[in-house]
């Protein structure tokens, strides 16, 4: 009897030790006063924690990649809400095909995307390189948007735009008015979700990436195998910290959690 | 325009893509008018509502308002307001908002706008509401938001699609008479769609009765309860014995009753159970069924006629399964029908 009561429990904790023991690991690993990434760490100190701060590399591919993933994902719901919205209010013929093929980069192996964005459209049209990381990053997110502002698109009545409409309203006004405020959440989660995917976008933005201008996994991964001390692991938790901080944020004031 | 067309739909033609929904529809409403459109699931009602509101485009055919026509006006420019079966209330925002979206947007701001839809929100009872989110309401409290929206527009029409449907029967006959109420107060002109047709003789001016897309009968409540003009009219009010007469005569097993003195030109005649007289009269017939009803009781007849329903008042002796009674079809009391089928 006692066995079976805590059998569930146990199985609870290792999942949850399976999905977190990782990121308690790298984050002990920070606060380490070694010289090398190692767990257990050795000591205790500030001191990787401040050497990411000057890692002149560290600091232009943060920037480059906040710029890819906030400009990124907002080029993406610029497209993906319009999109959406067609998708699900007017019965396009071939409705379906544009969903999927919207979705292909989702299914599509990244070093595939990589591959072929680099040998057909970076390569023979010349483009440049942070220009070929944003359309990419775009591309990549896209499916994302389109798929959570869809989900929220279905579970929001026509009839409420139709009503806006006889109250005065033009259709487009409608959409702002009314159709706008009640998807924002679903626009909130699909750019959290699109924010996460392109700052932690690897394959794509390793074919794409080229001399000085580099997404912050790709110089993290490039930074590893000269260097090996704590300073990633320093910054792999600020990162997660971070990330953890914006969907807070977005839960207190925003009532993120209220739509999904 | 005259008096008796403030609104009209002329030859209005509407169809889904290549399925023809209504076709060829004529229907003339004065103004102030409380028209109910009744008529079976599937017959029309929503869409020559959503015609006259504008959310349908029209195929051929013309719709007027005030003298003048709006065929092809756009919707939110018609002054015409209508009350979905759904409400349709902004989720997002609070009733008060509901209230005055419309009003905004036609440029009213400050005290005028808050007069204006606190008074609506008065005459629905809902004062106190106004802060309340449509997902904090009730369906009935839902459904007068949506009413008191529409009404502070001051719309020429006002549509209601279905109103009462979502309500109990309690809150039915209480927003029954709101409607009445708001519709005499402010002398719209209304019309609503409902399948109920209690609903339809306690409240309307006139009836539309509506089938496949075409108007069978339009009349006022008296005309449509008692004297109905198809038997497809006389079968939705209620009249269970309807009878195809051929030149006059009723083909019985028993061969052919001849009428044609009482009702030369009719293509049938109908009777409600409660016009059948029992007990006396020269046809003869076997109960095969009865059901009772509180104040009265239903009988089911086996005869020469065919099947014949009967009611009674429940105060008369019963008869029992299988007897055999005299029972008269008055035909002085029958309805008269021009149209057969
Ligand atoms: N969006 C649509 N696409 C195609 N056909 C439709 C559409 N909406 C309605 N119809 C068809 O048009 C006809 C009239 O429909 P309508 O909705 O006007 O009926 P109704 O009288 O309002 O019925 P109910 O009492 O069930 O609401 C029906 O045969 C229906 O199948
Ligand atoms: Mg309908």
């Amino acid at each position: 009897m006692t066995a079976q009561r805590l059998f569930i429990p146990f199985i609870l904790f290792l999942v949850i030790a399976f999905l977190i023991g990782p990121f308690l690991i790298i984050v002990a690993a920070s606060f380490s006063a070694g010289e090398t990434l190692a767990f257990p760490p050795q000591g205790f100190s500030l001191r990787w924690i401040a050497k990411v701060f000057t890692v002149e590399s560290f600091r232009a591919s943060f920037g480059m990649s906040m710029f890819l993933a906030i400009g990124g994902t907002a080029a993406a719901l610029i497209l993906g809400i319009p999109a959406s919205y067609a998708l699900s209010r007017y019965k396009l013929p071939g409705a379906e095909i544009v969903r999927t093929v919207v979705s292909a980069p989702i299914i599509v192996p990244g070093i595939i995307v990589g591959l072929a964005l680099l040998r057909y459209i970076v390569v023979p049209f010349q483009v440049g390189i942070t220009l070929a990381l944003f359309l990419a990053h775009t591309a990549l997110v896209l499916p994302y948007a389109v798929r959570v502002v869809s989900a929220s698109l279905e579970n929001l009545r026509s009839d409420i735009e139709e009503a806006a409409v006889l109250l005065g309203s033009s259709r487009l006004g409608a959409f702002f008015r009314v159709v706008m405020p009640n998807i924002r959440g679903g626009i909130l989660s699909a750019f959290i979700l699109g924010f996460v995917t392109s700052f932690n976008q690897v394959p794509v933005s390793l074919f794409l990436s080229g001399p000085g201008v580099r997404t912050m996994p790709i110089d993290m991964i490039a930074y590893m195998e000269i260097v090996f001390d704590p300073s990633v692991a320093a910054l792999s938790s600020l990162l997660a910290f971070m990330s953890i901080g914006i969907v807070f944020a977005a839960e207190r004031f925003l009532g993120f959690s209220r739509y999904v | 325009m005259s008096d008796a067309s403030y609104l009209s739909l002329s030859k209005l033609t509407l169809a889904y893509g290549d399925t023809p929904a209504v076709p060829d529809l004529d229907l003339d409403i004065r103004k102030g008018e409380l028209i109910a459109l009744l008529g079976p699931s599937g017959c029309g009602k929503t869409t020559t509502m959503r015609a006259i509101a504008g959310l349908m485009p029209v195929k051929s055919g013309r719709v007027s308002l005030d003298g003048a026509d709006i065929t092809r006006v756009p919707a939110n420019k018609r002054a015409v307001g209508l009350v979905f079966q759904s409400y349709a209330l902004f989720p997002h925002l609070t009733v008060y908002e509901n209230v005055a979206f419309g009003l905004k947007l036609k440029g009213m701001r400050g005290n005028e706008l808050d007069a204006k839809v606190q008074s609506g929100l008065k005459s629905v009872g809902l004062s106190t509401f106004a802060n309340r989110r449509p997902a904090e309401l009730s369906g009935g409290q839902q459904q007068r938001v949506a009413l008191a929206r529409s009404m502070v527009m001051e719309p020429k029409v006002l549509l209601l699609d279905e109103p009462l449907s979502n309500l109990d029967a309690r809150l039915r006959l209480e927003m029954r008479t709101e409607l009445q109420r708001v519709q005499k107060e402010t002398g719209v002109t209304m019309i609503f769609v409902t399948h109920d047709q209690a609903e339809a003789l306690a409240l309307a001016d006139r009836i539309v009765v509506m089938k496949a897309g075409k108007i069978e009968q339009i009349g006022s409540p008296e005309d449509i309860y008692s004297r109905p003009t198809s038997s497809f009219v006389a079968d939705f009010v209620g009249f269970e014995n309807i009878f195809q007469l051929d030149q006059g005569k009723l083909q019985t097993s028993a061969g052919l009753v001849d009428l044609s003195s009482h009702a030369p030109s009719a293509a049938g005649l109908a009777w409600r159970p409660r016009m059948v007289t029992l007990g006396s009269g020269p046809y003869r017939g076997t109960v095969r069924g009865t059901s009772f009803a509180g104040d009265s009781r239903e009988y089911l007849l086996d005869t020469k006629l065919g099947p014949i329903k009967a009611e009674v008042d429940a105060s008369q002796p019963a008869h029992a399964l299988g007897a055999e009674l005299a029972f008269d079809l008055p035909v002085e009391r029958a309805a008269l029908l021009s149209r057969f089928g």
